[in-house]
């Protein structure tokens, strides 16, 4: 469950966000659309706390992350958070396996490359594991993106822009895929975009 | 998947820049090590092979060249000297011992030297093999000579003219093999000993009476009259076994240098500037002439070290580089591992030892390499001086160097990992 009140950030004194609160049950799913410059970034990175909040309170699996410091942060984010962000990030020295292997070991889970091939098998991409991530096709990075954000079971998945450099078709599977994945590991799913083309696949819609 | 794991990933994803930084640190180190390698095997070597020398007695001439030719077999004699004139010496109350030399000949290369037992003993000489010397034309040979020349116990041959090869050879007389010594790693190894009274012989067209007291002691020597080979090899006119009527002439025996020991330190005091202003002869203190010689080099070591220093620094500062211009386009993924639960230390940790691996295979290869070095340098080296490191020492030295190239990569990874630590995530993350 992810549940938000009174959520308020603030860059310097002219940039203020101030969000509406949010109240996610299990597997609920939610979609934040708005224009460049709303501050949807801004939310997705309070969700998940890579920023701070000026004031307010998060609470995921009941858990309110804003009153955790540096370093218990980063451990909830390893154990609680998968992210797919707009261009896929990866360690570009490692193959996408070794990726993997790597978030499992900064979340202190042991080594599990049963796991890691069940996931990248569901994603459709198990002959690419051997290869560097970050010289798959934009179509797989995004898949392999998706196998980072799950490995590790998060409570919720973060995504931001996931759609919008791709094409309606690898548009329509990544959304499929985030849903159907989220559904599977039991995953709050939370995307934010401008991309008028997911709006229909979600239920649960916010409008910033 | 571990930091470890990660570092050396990331080291082995920039094959060139990594590549520079090491071949850098390697040259630096190896550098400083080869230098630091033989001063130490150079001085040991020459303390060891003086040690029971407080004075060397020869011809007139510079020195260094009397020390280098007497002591360490590695130069051209100065002269020659009357064995009457440096037997007196023996007398002296200052003297505890007096060791008599006499050379110019040699075979492959290696030198054969007229001496008596003493000499031997000077080493703490053993045999490996056969007995030492007893008729006078049995020689005891050095390990190296042994081993290089493949000689064996009864094995014959005659020694040739002068000390490098392709002399004259001394047919007539020839030299047979009594015993082997072991390995003394002093320049012992080197050479061929044998009697004065042999060497005398080879080149003194032996009179009869020298022959009835070949096994004579040392005193009744002076009576022998013979001339001397270091007086033919001055003169360049040296027939072997001819009629020469001239060395026939010549009154009193010769030898090439004394090695001479003191009973107290007041003789090195008074007997050196004795010899050298009351007698013909030269006396050379070696402990004195090789400090002037390691002084001496102690400037060109001084500069290669220089070298090494500024080659260090542009290590550092290629680690430095590598690791900054690497680190800015790594930043997106700092910030992935970040968001995945990576902690600040954990990153810092990363590239720290990223610096620090670079700098130990550097060092490590370093090492190698100045080994290598001396195992080639070991070739040039003149006969009669031997490099002995068999292994990759660890000593202070070694130990300080590593600390000193840790130093240096830790220092050059010292604002990439503030940069790490001050990752702004979120920014990061939000620049597309």
């Amino acid at each position: 469950m992810v549940r938000t009140t009174g959520l308020e950030y603030e860059y310097n004194a002219s940039t203020q966000f101030r969000f509406p609160d949010i109240d996610l049950a299990d597997f609920e799913n939610l979609i934040i659309l708005g224009e460049s410059g709303i501050g949807k970034t801004t939310f997705l990175h309070l969700l998940a706390g890579l920023l701070t909040a000026k004031s307010g309170k998060i609470l995921i699996n009941n858990k309110d992350i804003t009153r955790l410091n540096t370093r218990e942060l980063d451990h909830f984010r390893g154990n609680n958070i998968g992210f797919v962000f707009q261009r896929a990030y990866f360690v570009k020295s490692l193959t996408l396996i070794e990726n993997l292997l790597l978030l499992q070991y900064l979340a202190g889970i042991k080594s599990d490359r049963k796991k890691i091939a069940t996931v990248l098998d569901n994603l459709g991409i198990k002959d690419k594991g051997h290869k560097k991530a970050y010289r798959l096709s934009q179509g797989e990075q995004q898949r392999a993106s998706i196998a980072l954000a799950i490995i590790n079971d998060p409570k919720v998945i973060l995504a931001d822009e996931p759609t919008s450099s791709l094409d309606d078709k690898n548009c329509h599977n990544v959304a499929s895929l985030l849903k159907s994945q989220a559904k599977q590991t039991g995953a709050n799913l939370v995307v934010i975009t401008h991309d008028q083309r997911l709006k229909s696949q979600f239920k649960n819609h916010l409008q910033l | 998947m571990n930091l470890f794991k990660l570092t050396w990933k990331n080291i082995l994803a920039r094959p060139l820049s990594t590549l520079l930084s090491l071949i850098l640190i390697m040259l630096g180190v190896g550098l400083i090590t080869f230098v630091l390698y033989m001063k130490q095997d150079f001085e040991n070597q020459m303390y060891k092979n003086i040690k029971g020398i407080d004075m060397v007695v020869g011809a007139k001439g510079s020195p260094l060249q009397l020390i280098l030719s007497a002591v360490f077999h590695i130069d051209a004699p100065t002269g020659n000297i009357k064995l009457k004139e440096a037997e007196k010496l023996r007398k002296n109350r200052f003297v505890k011992y007096a060791i008599p030399l006499s050379y110019g000949d040699s075979y492959n290369g290696y030198r054969i030297v007229g001496t008596d037992t003493a000499y031997s003993q000077l080493y703490n000489a053993r045999l490996q093999a056969g007995s030492f010397r007893k008729s006078g034309f049995d020689v005891n040979l050095g390990a190296t000579v042994a081993k290089n020349l493949n000689l064996q116990i009864g094995d014959k041959f005659s020694g040739s003219h002068g000390l490098v090869e392709g002399g004259e050879a001394h047919d007539e007389n020839q030299y047979k093999v009594a015993g082997i010594f072991e390995p003394s790693n002093t320049v012992l190894d080197q050479l061929i000993l044998t009697d004065l009274q042999s060497v005398w012989e080879v080149h003194g067209h032996a009179a009869d009476e020298a022959h009835e007291d070949e096994a004579h002691e040392d005193e009744d020597e002076e009576r022998k009259h013979e001339e001397h080979k270091n007086q033919e090899h001055k003169d360049g006119g040296h027939t072997n076994g001819g009629g020469d009527g001239l060395n026939h002439v010549s009154p009193d025996l010769e030898i090439t240098a004394m090695l001479i020991k003191f009973r107290s330190p007041m003789g090195v005091v008074q007997l050196p500037r004795w010899v050298n202003a009351e007698t013909n002869m030269q006396a050379a203190v070696p402990s004195y002439e090789l400090q002037r010689l390691v002084s001496l080099m102690g400037v060109g070591i001084d500069t290669i070290n220089s070298v090494a220093v500024v080659i260090m620094i542009v290590a550092g500062i290629s680690v430095f580089i590598s690791l900054f211009n690497s680190l800015k386009e790594r930043q997106p993924e700092l910030a992935l591992m970040r968001s995945y639960g990576a902690s600040r230390n954990q990153l810092a940790i990363t590239i720290l030892l990223e610096g620090l691996l670079i700098s130990f295979l550097g060092y490590v290869m370093g090492l190698l390499l100045s080994k290598l070095g001396l195992t080639v340098a070991a070739h040039f080296f003149p006969q009669g001086l031997t490099l002995q490191r068999q292994a990759l020492s660890f000593t202070t030295p070694e130990l300080y160097l590593l600390v000193i190239v840790l130093t240096i990569g830790a220092t050059a990874s010292l604002i990439p990992v503030l940069q790490a630590i001050r990752l702004n995530i979120s920014q990061t993350l939000s620049k597309l």
